[in-house]
């Protein structure tokens, strides 16, 4: 096994632990903490799959500007997990068996699938996933989805201090 | 090199996780993250299927539902600090209108 391949195993059984430890913690603060540690993760397995800029756009805006929203908004309410730690419940069970199912069918129907990657050869290699090449496609081939996006942004952005202010 | 598929199931168990998290997690804010998880997960799969074609057009769908998970993020976190003002507590078996 080469270096990549022992690194995607390390960083794809650290982020499931981590995505674990999001649903498992009692504590928000805890649960957004494993949600930074995943984050991370999923960047070294995005640069594995040599995606470079989603990888760098993963650290700054979820790991960067979502998690910090996250942990604003924990601590502006100070919220703790209450009561005691509630037992097994036939909703959990549910849950973790319709969630299990869609695994399962998912997994059956995936590794069906050829899984060899495609082989990128001098030029084609160098620019996959390159930042130059991610803008000539968002700003060429898909400037009005790219400017249809900076307006939901901007409606987000609007809708959300409308939504939260209680007087304006 | 990795056989593309053991990144598909990768995104198929952080989808999983996700998904059990939003159906038994009370708290609301917890249960955005792993709405977050969720989208994680289909971009896993976008760029895993980039990969496996070559084709880089999978990152630039990465990228919109990367924006479209911030903006996401904002008005659901606007949404729990909304509801936490009128009925202090965001656990969601407490809410049960949308009427204030």
């Amino acid at each position: 096994m080469s270096v990549p391949d022992v690194l995607f195993y390390i960083f794809a059984v650290c982020l499931v632990g981590a995505a674990g430890m999001v649903v498992a913690s009692r504590n928000p603060i805890n649960a957004a903490m494993s949600l930074v540690a995943a984050f991370f993760f999923l960047a070294g397995i995005y640069v594995l799959l040599w995606a470079h800029t989603i990888a760098v756009l993963q650290v700054l805006v979820y790991a960067g500007a979502v998690m910090v929203l996250f942990l604003f908004v924990i601590m502006l309410l100070s919220l703790s997990e209450r009561g005691p730690r509630s037992p097994i419940t036939v909703g959990r069970i549910l849950g973790g068996a319709a969630a299990l199912g869609l695994g399962v069918v998912i997994c059956i129907v995936v590794l069906k699938l050829d899984g060899s990657a495609a082989t990128l050869t001098g030029a084609q290699a160098m620019r996959f996933g390159t930042i130059a090449r991610m803008g000539e496609l968002i700003y060429g081939t898909y400037l009005f989805p790219f400017e249809a996006v900076s307006l939901l942004l901007l409606a987000a952005i609007v809708g959300a201090v409308v939504v939260a202010k209680s007087r304006i | 090199m990795v056989p593309i598929t053991h990144y598909l199931v990768l995104a198929a168990v952080l989808f999983m996780i996700g998904m059990f998290g939003v159906m038994v997690r009370r708290n609301a804010l917890v249960v955005f993250m792993c709405v977050e998880l969720m989208l994680n997960a289909a971009n896993l799969t976008f760029l895993a299927f980039a990969r496996q074609r070559g084709d880089d057009l999978g990152h630039v769908n990465a990228f919109f539902v990367i924006a479209v998970a911030a903006a996401e993020a904002a008005i659901g976190l606007a949404v729990v600090i909304a509801i936490f003002r009128s009925r202090g507590s965001v656990q969601i078996q407490d809410i049960r209108t949308m009427k204030h």
